[in-house]
């Protein structure tokens, strides 16, 4: 197979090639270019463009401004922006199994966590960092996550003094006193609305 | 007698100063806000109602910026240079007729400050001068971007100070007087009378001499911040750099009066408008006109500069004058 294809960067087959191989090369040439140009009236129409932008920003009120701090505009719900830690609905206890699977794929390794088996015996996650100024943001831990437990959130607002700070464990879980707050996740790497009716049923259920 | 007029000539001159800083203010918000309607965003709008005190926020960051004078400038020189642009700026408007005659209080009022026989002349040579404001700042900055930035203003002021004079040279000629007063009354009765009728080349030739002297946009070459960082203003900071742009703007008015005064007619009564509005509004309109070009025009390169100087606009320049001649004479 050939890069022909992708090779042609033409995005739009209406574009007009300028001046391909009409060039002036006496100066009368160049000289009848600049008068024909200045009599075809090509500034005035420019003139005539802005003018129609400044009656239709002031009277029709195409204004294409965001007052950004204190407006914004919706992202969609499939935005990958800082993680978040879900916890269960029910009883407020982490989903996170601890099972490193996000730490194992994270292709730029910014995750970090540290775990232990507690008093009984079941996995404990203490520690829970991501590398913000490391992270990429694919979306690879929240898509091998099996509990759904870490997601991708839409807070996008993270400035800081430094480049690689921390979302330390306390940031992104779900506080206690927040979890009628929480929704279930509808973004990447979520079960989508209608999985039941896309399951199929395994051999061993027959 | 002689103690009135030094009073009211004194009165005046405040005024003019007073009313044209104001302005000069003024219309850089206006400027900022018709630019942003042209590209459909807001412009200023946190400070005050729609944004009107910005004006006044602008003013006291200049005042209160640090007045930075680097090591390696000509200091005195440096000091000196955005004086010069402002105060040539201001001295030019002292022999233009702002408006007509009009009584006040039983006692005439004239709102020209010194009307001299010569006032054309006066008008451009004085503003001639204020080429030694970027000049001087550009060269004595110890920056190669002022430096390129002086150089420009050199080729750029300097040439199409050819050009304003030729094109204006055959209007003077159908007057036959360089008072601007004259020249306004030679226009009196109706818009037919106006002299761009009759000189429309030499309207469009010192209407782009204009552009190219107050250096607005199509020919920003002194400060063309794509190419220079910002020209022979790089380096000046607080109240020096805000004299740069209070003489521009006072420039941008200058001309703006002198075009609607040689060819539009000045302060003649319009229709049922009187005269002092209608000159208020022909000026107004040259603005927008300024403004607007802003918005859509791009730069130029200083070698297109130059060719459309000397090449195209200096000889139909001097062609308008010898028709303008041989129609007299026959």
């Amino acid at each position: 197979m050939g890069f022909e294809e992708f090779k042609n960067r033409n995005i739009s087959e209406d574009y007009v090639v300028v001046q391909e191989d009409n060039y002036p090369k006496t100066s009368w040439e160049s000289f009848k270019q600049v008068i024909t140009r200045s009599v075809k009236g090509e500034l005035f129409t420019g003139l005539k463009i802005t003018f129609k932008m400044m009656t239709g920003a002031l009277f029709k009120g195409e204004m294409a401004t965001v007052q950004y701090p204190k407006e914004k505009l919706p992202i969609g719900p499939r935005y990958r922006a800082v993680h978040k830690l879900l916890v269960l609905l029910e009883s407020g206890e982490e989903r996170c199994i601890g099972c490193g699977l996000c730490e194992k794929i994270c292709i730029s390794n910014c995750i970090r966590m540290e775990t232990r088996i507690d008093e009984n015996s079941r996995k404990e996650v203490l520690e829970y960092t991501i590398n913000m100024g490391r992270c990429i943001f694919c979306g690879y831990c929240a898509e091998v996550c099996p509990e759904l437990a870490i997601v991708h959130g839409g807070r996008y607002e993270n400035s800081s003094e430094q480049r690689a700070h921390f979302s330390l464990k306390e940031d992104i879980l779900t506080p206690f006193d927040q979890i009628n707050q929480q929704t279930e996740f509808a973004g990447y790497g979520s079960v989508s609305v209608d999985a039941d009716e896309k399951i199929k049923k395994t051999p061993l259920s027959y | 007698m002689e103690t009135s007029i030094i009073i009211e000539t004194i009165v005046k001159v405040i005024v003019v100063l007073t009313v044209f800083s104001v302005l000069a203010g003024f219309t850089t918000y206006i400027e900022r806000k018709i630019l942003a309607f042209m590209q459909r965003r807001l412009g200023p709008t946190n400070v005050g109602p729609y944004g009107l005190l910005q004006i006044a926020a602008d003013g006291i960051k200049l005042f209160t910026k640090e007045d930075f004078i680097p090591a390696n400038a000509n200091k005195p020189i440096f000091m000196v240079a955005p004086l010069i642009t402002a105060a040539t700026a201001f001295i030019a408007m002292s022999a233009i007729p702002f408006f007509p005659e009009f009584e006040m209080f039983g006692y005439t009022v004239r709102p020209i400050i010194s009307d001299i026989n010569v006032g054309v002349l006066f008008v451009m040579s004085v503003g001639a001068v204020g080429l030694y404001g970027p000049l001087l700042g550009g060269m004595s900055s110890a920056n190669k971007w002022a430096l390129l930035g002086g150089a420009r203003t050199a080729i750029q002021l300097l040439s199409y100070e050819v050009v304003s004079g030729l094109s204006l040279l055959a209007p003077l000629m159908m007057v036959g007087s360089l008072s601007l007063i004259d020249i306004n009354n030679y226009q009196a009765g109706g818009i037919s009378n106006w002299i761009i009728w009759s000189q429309p080349l030499a309207f469009l030739l010192f209407t782009i001499a204009g552009f190219a002297e107050t250096n607005r946009t199509p020919f920003d070459l002194l400060e063309h911040e794509a190419e220079l960082v910002a020209g022979y203003a790089t380096e000046y900071s607080g109240m020096r750099w805000g004299m740069f742009f209070i003489g521009e703007y006072a420039n941008l008015f200058t001309i703006s009066f002198l075009i609607s005064l040689i060819f539009l007619g000045g302060f003649e009564p319009l229709w049922f408008i009187p005269g002092g509005l209608a000159i208020v509004l022909k000026v107004m309109f040259l603005i927008f006109l300024f403004l607007w070009t802003r918005a859509s025009w791009p730069h130029i390169r200083p070698d297109q500069l130059m060719w459309l100087c000397w090449k195209i606009l200096m000889p139909l320049s001097v062609l308008n004058i010898l028709v303008t001649a041989l129609v007299i004479m026959i």
